[in-house]
């Protein structure tokens, strides 16, 4: 096994040591133009994609099939670890997948349940009937994606579900004013 | 324009969702990779990164077994394995700020929310590879630089101690290049 010491400049201060490495990824780079003709990289791989796509629906509905085998496991048996965990997990991932699987207004209302179970301090007190309410809406706006007017319904349905939600964890979570301001502040990701 | 040779970057991503997977195979496929080797969990990502060597790893946060954030952590063990240096995207349905903060300290180099993106991931791997950033290894932090500028207006105390540390001279690939074109 190769140390580290071999292929980088230390450089040691007070509490601290700076380390460059040796950049063995130098030759890759390049400022080269493109050729007449060449596709860009990042638009040949948008194509890739959109080549893809036609999988696309079927994967939000084995999606949908996973989310809605957690939310009966939870209804069955409670919020144990396990439970809690594959819930949070099925929605997790769909709201990272939505958009790019072409359902963009699915997203809010896997958010609502991430952030329901994720920041209420006792999973146990969660109402399952705010997580039907949930799963059931993420589900409803799949199944009505091509109507003409799915993304309005799904905006005020999420809108609505996001405000009970936050209700909720707010009560859950009074006396700890710090966990509030996490929970309501905004992301600090850049977009893209 | 800054343009990476990506048949000649090995990459590995760790996901457990087989469709993200996927999406990531055909968009670095698309990008020009040949070499894209893929695990589904924590445990089968640290076992791929010690066999294949990879240039980037692009890792989940939320997995079986051990996370993102704890794959990160034992990757960047200086000394541990072949290459504690390696670049890693962790890309992340995560976004909160809590969150950012605990990748950055556990040694992420670049941090991709999802949504994915074509272009964000493109962005990101040209970033870690044009552009990489000097390593500090203190008592409690082993990873990048995690100050990405030098703030000359900044008046408060210099917490890391010693001398130079404030302004040590970084060498960024991506000027160079662009001065040299």
């Amino acid at each position: 096994m190769a140390s580290p010491k071999n292929t980088a400049a230390f450089t040691t201060y007070g509490d601290h040591e700076v380390i460059v490495p040796k950049n063995k990824l130098r030759k890759v780079v390049s400022n080269r133009q493109l050729e007449p003709g060449e596709d860009d990289p990042i638009a040949r791989a948008e194509k890739a994609l959109a080549d893809l796509s036609g999988e696309f629906a079927s994967w939000m509905d084995s999606e949908c099939e996973r989310l809605d085998k957690a939310r009966h496991l939870v209804s069955v048996a409670g919020f144990t670890s396990a439970n809690k965990e594959a819930l949070f997990h099925a929605a997790h991932d769909i709201k990272g997948e939505a958009a790019t699987f072409g359902f963009p207004a699915m997203a809010s209302a896997a958010d609502s349940l991430c952030r329901l179970i994720e920041h209420t301090p006792d999973p146990t007190r969660i109402p399952i009937k705010l997580v039907d309410q949930h799963v059931d809406a993420a589900r409803a706006i799949y199944r009505e994606y091509d109507r003409s007017d799915a993304v309005a319904l799904a905006n005020q349905l999420t809108k609505r579900l996001r405000e009970v939600t936050d209700e909720f964890l707010i009560h859950e979570n009074r006396g700890r004013p710090d966990v509030i301001e996490q929970i309501m502040g905004p992301s600090i990701v850049p977009e893209g | 324009m800054v343009r990476i040779d990506f048949n000649r970057l090995r990459f590995l991503v760790i996901d457990d969702n087989a469709h993200m997977r996927r999406i990531l195979r055909t968009l670095l496929h698309g990008f020009g990779a040949r070499e894209v080797h893929e695990a589904e969990d924590g445990a089968a990502g640290l076992e791929a990164f010690t066999h294949y060597v990879p240039d980037v790893v692009i890792t989940d946060w939320a997995m079986p077994i051990f996370d993102g954030l704890e794959l990160t952590q034992m990757i960047r063990q200086p000394g541990a394995n072949a290459n504690p240096y390696v670049a890693i995207i962790m890309l992340t349905g995560h976004s909160e700020k809590k969150r950012v903060t605990a990748a950055r300290d556990a040694g992420v180099t670049e941090f991709l929310a999802k949504p994915i993106s074509a272009k964000g991931l493109y962005q990101r791997i040209v970033n870690v590879i044009a552009n990489p950033r000097p390593f500090i290894k203190t008592k409690t932090y082993f990873g990048p630089d995690r100050r990405r500028n030098v703030n000359p207006n900044y008046v408060g105390p210099e917490r890391r101690k010693g001398g130079k540390a404030d302004v040590i001279k970084q060498s960024p690939l991506l000027e160079k290049v662009r001065t040299s074109g």
